[in-house]
């Protein structure tokens, strides 16, 4: 179980590392290479990013990434095959994260089947609330799959507490308005809010959103259990190259 | 939200957690409106007095004697401020951000005709107004971005995607994911999350109070058929609502481009390209890959020119209660051309598909049938398309000699 695993981990490190990749950005090849240099930095857990020509929870270089990758000729079956191999290979939980339309296509139940079948550990979809998700979260718990749900600073206690009986795993707690990678301004005000999300759930929590630096994960130290850094990486590889990334891994923590 | 929305499994609100607290405000103060009996009264009298409602019944006498069959009658919304009906739910939606207390409205636009009536909607109502737009239409609609930006309108080209309205849609969700306390999004079109398509044929549904009463009042009969185009399908459902319930055919007209087969059209309900499946957070049917991924649409009418479709409309395609049928590029240019020269009548290109299949149908019917054709919108915006699909000699000498006059 996911949700075990990831408090075994925890005894041993005081934050975990959640780290993400768009699948087929920029190629299927070094989106293996980058896997393998985050395992290889310590990375705790990985979310798989099947892109989706309208992703509209994120931001400009995610979304370039997406539509690049869909451009290069990725499909859903290629994702799979992907996460296959990088499952075979590496010793951590690796997630799929995209957007609804991908699994309502696939058929939700074949979808969750498919990720049980190739050793996935969990989804995270963030345009599907829970209210339109009763189909996901069914055929996730058939397979002893986490669906991983979302808190933001304008989610009530009332809605924390309704959202995490829905949820397992962990909790993806945004870090502030708008759409993934712009910066986020770790306040008082943002500390008030991880207290909230802390006292409305015993699940583990990660926050994403605009973490790039290691300033911002020892921020989140002794706050969270998984800091997440999605955009940053992207950039890495954009501007350095694949072979920087796991230089980039190893500084957050050290 | 406890009803989301739902017509038969169709629609929906498949919105981001950060935006439900959003929502849950959007659907409380639209439902308290539409309880409040004076709102409605306010909402006419805005458009009474703002924009030219009601707008005329039009019989068309000239094309009803061509055609020798069924009477045509047209609706005329493009006399509304703006030239469309596009007016009507800004202004609805406009009384809404004021009694939300908002004060900086976004918008996307697909023909420039929903920006420029939210850019006047928020010029009168003091609110601040940024309007995307995909670059693609950016370039076709030129004298909208002119208009919008004088009324104070930001105008942002989306440069992502395909670079048309679904773009567009995307980059002002993206906008009020990040600034939804201030801001509203008027969503110009009977799609999206709940409760976008119902709010928005509420405020639409005028169109069809008023032309079922003014037929009845010149005719004394209900027509026999109901023609619209259909886009997101805002001005379909508008006309189409008061006669839901009456023995009258509805027909909605959609984006042929250049042929059902050619894969370069935007029919989706009318083609069997569409399949059902959730994006930008509503589920209908949408123009799409068996993956899910969103397809290229094309249609002469940049309005048209979108991936998915009202769910009201999808489930009523469902129930057989409106039939669906779509129009070619080279037929709405005809039809616009006709109706020009018989009527004086200008339609915009998306208002002329609905043109198209009334003139197809109008000669099978009897001379006691009554047709009635949605003009959404008036055409004078399109003169660079028309002009062009025209290849009108003069028009292209003028455009030349303009472009010398500012490289000189
Ligand atoms: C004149 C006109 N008619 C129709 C449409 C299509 O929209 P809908 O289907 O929502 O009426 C547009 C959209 O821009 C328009 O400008």
């Amino acid at each position: 179980m996911l949700k075990s695993y990831l408090r075994e981990q925890r005894t041993k490190k005081d934050i975990l590392l959640m780290t993400h990749i768009v699948l087929g950005y920029p190629s299927f090849k070094e989106s293996f290479r980058i896997v393998e240099e985050m395992v290889e930095a310590g990375v705790d857990i990985m979310e798989l990013q099947i892109p989706f020509s309208e992703p509209i929870a994120d931001g400009a270089v995610i979304l370039k990434a997406n539509q690049r990758s869909l451009a290069a000729g990725s499909t859903v079956e290629k994702c799979i095959a992907f996460a296959e191999k990088a499952i075979q290979t590496f010793n951590i939980p690796f997630l799929f994260m995209s957007y609804y339309n991908i699994l309502f296509k696939y058929g939700v139940r074949q979808f969750a089947e498919v990720m049980a079948e190739t050793g996935l550990k969990g989804a995270i979809v963030p345009d599907l609330p829970p209210e339109e998700g009763a189909e996901y979260i069914e055929a996730m718990a058939d397979h002893k799959l986490a669906p991983i749900f979302i808190f933001t600073p304008t989610t009530s206690m009332e809605r924390m507490k309704k959202i995490a009986g829905y949820a397992d795993g962990f909790i993806y707690c945004v870090a502030r308005r708008g759409v993934t990678g712009a910066d986020t301004e770790f306040s008082l005000e943002f500390q008030k809010y991880l207290e909230r999300c802390r006292s409305a759930t015993d699940l583990p929590l990660a926050l994403g959103f605009g973490v790039k630096e290691k300033s911002d994960i020892d921020f989140l130290r002794g706050k969270v259990d998984i800091a997440v850094v999605g955009t940053q990486t992207i950039r890495i590889v954009e501007k350095e190259g694949v072979d920087a990334v796991g230089g980039f891994i190893r500084g957050l923590r050290s | 939200m406890d009803n989301r929305g739902y017509y038969d499994g169709f629609g929906g609100a498949f919105i981001p957690e950060i935006l439900v607290a959003t929502f849950d405000e959007l659907v409380d103060a639209y439902m308290d409106a539409k309880a409040d009996s004076g709102f409605w009264r306010e909402y006419e009298q805005i458009m009474s007095s703002y924009s030219c409602r009601p707008t005329p019944l039009t019989f068309a006498g000239n094309l009803t004697e061509h055609f020798g069959g069924a009477k045509i009658y047209i609706k005329r919304e493009d006399l509304n401020h703006t030239g469309a009906h596009k007016a009507n739910n800004v202004m609805g939606q406009g009384l809404l951000v004021k009694r939300m207390g908002k004060k900086r409205v976004i918008a996307e636009t697909g023909a420039g005709q929903h920006g420029v009536a939210t850019a006047t909607m928020a010029a009168r109502f003091g609110f601040n107004c940024t309007i995307y737009m995909g670059e693609v239409d950016v370039e076709r609609q030129r004298p909208n971005v002119f208009w919008m930006e004088r009324l104070g309108a930001e105008v942002i080209p989306v440069k992502e995607g395909t670079r048309i309205l679904k773009d567009a849609i995307n980059e002002a969700f993206r906008d009020w994911v990040t600034n939804m306390d201030t801001t509203h999004y008027v969503l110009g079109t009977a799609c999206g999350p709940h409760p976008f398509p119902e709010m928005v044929t509420y405020f639409q549904s005028i169109i069809g109070k008023e032309a079922r009463k003014q037929i009845l009042e010149l005719e004394g009969v209900l027509p026999k058929r109901v023609y619209a185009c259909v886009g997101g399908g805002s001005n379909a459902m508008g006309i189409f609502s008061d006669f839901m319930d009456d023995p009258v055919e509805l027909v909605g007209v959609e984006a042929g481009g250049e042929g059902l087969e050619s894969s370069r059209h935007a029919s989706r309900l009318s083609s069997k390209d569409a399949s059902i499946g959730v994006a930008q957070g509503y589920k209908t049917y949408f123009l799409q890959d068996d993956d899910g991924q969103m397809k290229e649409t094309h249609s002469i009418a940049a309005g048209l020119d979108y991936v998915g479709v009202s769910p009201i409309l999808s489930h009523l395609k469902e129930t057989g209660r409106v039939r669906f049928e779509a129009a070619m590029d080279h037929e709405v240019v005809d039809a616009l051309s006709f109706t020009i020269r018989k009527e004086g009548l200008i339609p915009a290109l998306e208002s002329s598909h609905a043109f198209v299949q009334a003139f197809k149908e109008a000669s099978e019917l009897s001379g006691d049938d009554i047709l009635i054709i949605n003009q959404s919108g008036r055409g004078d915006k399109d003169i660079f398309t028309v002009a062009d699909a025209f290849k009108d000699p003069g028009w292209e000498k003028f455009i030349i000699k303009k472009a010398e006059g500012y490289n000189a």
